[in-house]
């Protein structure tokens, strides 16, 4: 494989590591809270998209849209119903609710629908191969490209130009002071956690082509999603974005040329990351 | 309580107290009992032991990890690769190396990963396993990769008892042994000034800065005493088993051994016991029959002790003997 | 003339826009009884987090014994003899009241790094422990945990692991903050029996407690020293009843 497949390949899972990780690591620099199940919800958007289109013949996008919704309204009533329970409770709380959490949701999908790795159906507009000039590659990954950088886009001038932008913003910062500012944080909290999970749920319909979907995709991916965000910093949108194509690049050129265990080079190069710069790329400082 | 009272209490926390036989009578009934079982009992065995090295980090010191996997595989490997490779089967000696190598790896680990903490230092742990589990994968040669190395003899115990492989009878006593030792050192360093102050660390990590606690010190050093244990566990489970793979270093079996903690009560030595004892005969008898359900059900089980029973089976226990006291 | 114990030199923080300590210059002596007042926002227990370590200056420097430890990590202080309690308890909730004191006591004995003798044999640290529970009041409760007990008394035992570290300068953030007023003579009494060579430095509001208790007050206002000077200067100072006292001296 030549280099510009690699990278196009790896920019494309990166997209989708992205999209999914992007709403975690909102949530977790606005609620500091250790969320496990992330991957989950990720996965519940794929089964969403894969069950619409199946059982009810709805076109892809439609699709997408149904699985971005009706995860969001579930994570909405979790959130308020259990997770906010655990915002005072110590990090071992939250991580054993959220690995249980994980198991019920990975358990609850094998009854459902079956251990079998699910397919999409892609569209036609997105099959085949598109003609760049210097090379023909795979529609669905140029897409996929593309759409990460319009999300990329579109969160960069919610939080820059819009007023809920703002006090999100706000919020990761500091939030004693954006509540003391008149900010009602609990809504903020349910808000983006349910923007940022549905955010998930279309990542992992999206991405089912890539990623794959099956019941173990929020244990398999766990690691990933976890360095994405805190590589990227807490709460940092741009972060997240380079720190995920990074990754989805590497993991890309690791698989094609170690396929056994060359992924141990992201974790070594993780920790060492780590290390030095502990706030990730565009964190703060604590 | 009042302060004579209480001086008293603290006084003599550490002495022995006639209940605490119990396990170790009951482990020996079992043996005598269950003799189709030991196989199993083995397993719990060294569950056992392997989750109270995780007490000792996460229940005493407060370290929170979902890694801990790694070093229990690193004992593993490094006497399945002596065994393999160098020749080097004794038993023994091995689990002295092995106690070696994985605690060696828990002190430079611990000492470059804790200088983190919460979210990263989590995921840190995450990613410390799974770069040894990638790693095993990709020098297969070594390792065996996936498939793992099947057939590992290892010599007679102290020259004279031979492992069993039909009714794993020298196995469970072996295991036993094994975790009797470790489970005296343990206790001892609990109880110790040291294992005190790991409490407090675990307590209120400010606060201990602010009495003139090396706290970091003292967190690396339980890192890598447990990391130690652990690997002894793993050495343990590979002599028993005569096999080894990469499931010893995978999520699984981390996450396993943190719901055994958590279901018997951390933070207090003998919840591994009840844990461990409780997961195996509930995951022997159902997850076999009907392993979906059975995820099913320790899903809703954590939530459930997250939001209502942080303490485990002990944990409830005691607020159960307190109610019952205040009547 | 005492010895200068501690000494900080132009300290100063901002975080960003906002300077929450403008060029402090501060002396305390051995044996001072010194208590730091002023409006709320002020700065006090920033000052006090960055004579601790918690907190690194923006510039200046901290002097303790004439010795620069401006770069010196909390936990070190400690063992150089500095010893504070928090405005807001920070205390091991999980965990009994005499065991909370033991574990400092422990630390200062240097017991904490035995990883074999059990911690209950340590008759010297269980009996200073004890001393120290008893010095504040706490007998009734000291085996009780502290979740269990009310907050007042939750700032005794605050001051007692505090003590328990046998300083030789204790800053104080308002010690008194939270304890009923029936009960707050005993905090007064504590620090009287204090060594006189110990430097005491009180943060507080409770102004009928600092004239009472220092002989020497600095007023501080919006990171900066305000005025300075013995109690009955500060009194007598229009500029700080102003500012922060009112009129509730001139009865």
């Amino acid at each position: 494989m030549d280099l510009a497949s690699i990278l196009l390949g790896g920019l494309a899972a990166g997209m989708v590591l992205f999209v999914v990780s992007v709403g975690l690591s909102v949530t977790m620099g606005l609620m500091g809270f250790v969320n496990l199940a992330h991957g989950g919800f990720a996965m519940l958007g794929g089964y969403a998209v894969v069950l619409a289109m199946r059982h009810w013949g709805l076109p892809f996008g439609a699709a997408l849209a149904l699985g971005f919704v009706a995860v969001a309204l579930v994570a909405a009533l979790l959130e308020r119903t259990l997770y906010a329970r655990l915002y005072r409770a110590s990090e071992l709380d939250q991580v054993l609710f959220t690995i249980g959490l994980v198991f019920v949701m990975v358990a609850g999908v094998t009854l459902t629908v079956g251990p079998e790795t699910q397919g999409v159906q892609l569209p036609p507009w997105l099959r085949g191969q598109t003609d760049l000039g210097f090379l023909k590659y795979r529609t669905y990954s140029l897409a996929l490209i593309a759409f990460g950088v319009l999300l990329m886009a579109a969160l960069w001038l919610g939080f820059e130009r819009t007023r809920i932008g703002a006090q999100i913003r706000a919020a990761v910062d500091n939030r004693r002071m954006a509540e003391s500012m008149g900010v009602n944080v609990r809504r903020l909290f349910t808000l983006t956690f349910a923007l940022g999970s549905g955010l998930a749920a279309a990542g992992g319909g999206l991405g089912a082509e890539i990623l794959g979907l099956d019941p173990q995709y929020p244990l398999r991916y766990l690691a990933y999603f976890l360095i994405v965000v805190a590589v990227g910093g807490l709460g940092r949108v741009s972060g997240v974005f380079f720190a995920a194509l990074a990754l989805g690049v590497l993991d890309f050129v690791l698989k094609v040329h170690f396929p056994k265990g060359g992924t141990m080079f992201i974790y070594a190069l993780t920790i060492a990351f780590l290390l030095a710069r502990p706030q990730g790329l565009f964190g703060k400082r604590a | 309580m009042s302060l004579p009272a209480a001086t008293l209490e603290a006084a003599t926390r550490h002495r022995l107290r006639a209940w605490e036989a119990l396990p170790w009578l009951a482990a020996l009934g079992a043996f005598f009992l269950f003799p189709d079982y030991l196989a199993f009992g083995t397993q719990v065995l060294v569950m056992i032991l392997f989750a109270l090295s995780l007490d000792l980090v996460l229940g005493y010191a407060g370290i929170v990890t979902l890694g801990h996997a790694a070093f229990f595989g690193a004992g593993a490997y490094t006497v399945a690769m002596l065994a393999a490779h160098a020749g080097w089967n004794e038993p023994l000696s091995g689990l002295a190396v092995a106690a070696l190598v994985a605690g060696l790896l828990g002190l430079a680990s611990g000492w470059v990963l804790l200088r983190t903490h919460g979210l990263t230092l989590l995921m840190l742990t995450l990613c410390t396993m799974a770069l040894l589990e990638q790693a095993a994968n990709m020098f297969s040669g070594f390792t065996g990769g996936f498939d793992g190395m099947p057939g590992l003899a290892f010599q007679p115990i102290l020259g004279r008892f031979e492992f069993d492989v039909l009714y794993f009878r020298t196995q469970y006593l072996y295991a036993l042994a094994v975790l009797f030792a470790c489970f005296i050192a343990l206790r001892v360093l609990v109880h110790s000034s040291f294992g005190r102050s790991l409490t407090g660390i675990r307590e209120n990590l400010l606060r201990m800065h602010a009495v003139g606690a090396p706290v970091r010190a003292r967190q690396v050093l339980a890192y890598a005493v447990s990391a130690a244990l652990a690997g002894v566990a793993g050495a343990v489970f590979v002599q028993a088993t005569s096999y080894v793979n990469l499931a010893v270093l995978g999520l699984e079996r981390a996450a396993g051994v943190l719901i055994i903690l958590i279901l018997g009560g951390y933070g207090r030595l003998y919840g591994a016991f009840v844990g461990a004892l409780a997961y195996l005969l509930l995951e022997h008898t159902l997850s076999k029959a009907y392993p979906t359900a059975w995820q099913l059900g320790i899903g809703i089980t954590l939530v459930l002790v997250a939001l209502y029973a942080r303490n485990g089976i002990l944990g409830l226990a005691d607020a159960l003997r307190r109610r019952w006291r205040e009547r | 003339m005492s010895a200068v114990l501690l000494e900080t030199q132009g300290l100063s923080k901002r975080f960003g826009a906002l300077e929450v300590a403008r060029g402090i210059d501060f002396r305390l002596e051995a044996g001072a009884r010194h208590a730091l007042i002023g409006p709320n926002g002020a700065g006090k227990t920033t000052f006090v987090n960055l004579l601790t370590g918690v907190l690194a200056p923006t510039d200046g420097r901290v002097l303790l014994d004439g010795e620069d430890v401006t770069r010196l990590a909390p936990a070190k202080r400690v063992k150089r003899g500095i010893a504070r309690t928090f405005q807001i308890n920070q205390l091991f909730r999980g965990l009994p009241v005499l065991e909370n004191v033991a574990l400092a006591v422990a630390e200062r004995l240097g017991a904490g790094g035995d990883m074999v003798r059990p911690a209950g044999r340590r008759a010297d640290v269980l009996a200073e422990a004890g001393r120290l529970v008893e010095l504040l009041h706490l007998g009734a409760d000291a085996g009780r945990r502290i979740d269990e007990l009310p907050y007042g008394r939750q700032r005794l035992v605050e001051i007692a692991i505090a003590l328990g570290l046998e300083p030789r300068l204790l800053l104080l953030d308002e010690p008194a903050a939270g304890i009923p007023s029936a009960e707050s003579h005993i905090v007064l009494e504590a620090i009287a029996a204090l060594p006189p060579a110990i430097a005491v430095l009180i943060i507080e509001h409770d102004m009928d407690l600092v004239f009472r208790f220092a002989e020497r007050i600095t007023v501080l206002v919006g990171g900066a020293i305000f005025a300075e000077g013995t109690r009955a200067e500060i009194a007598a100072n229009r500029e700080v009843r102003a500012v922060y006292l009112g009129t509730a001296l001139d009865a």
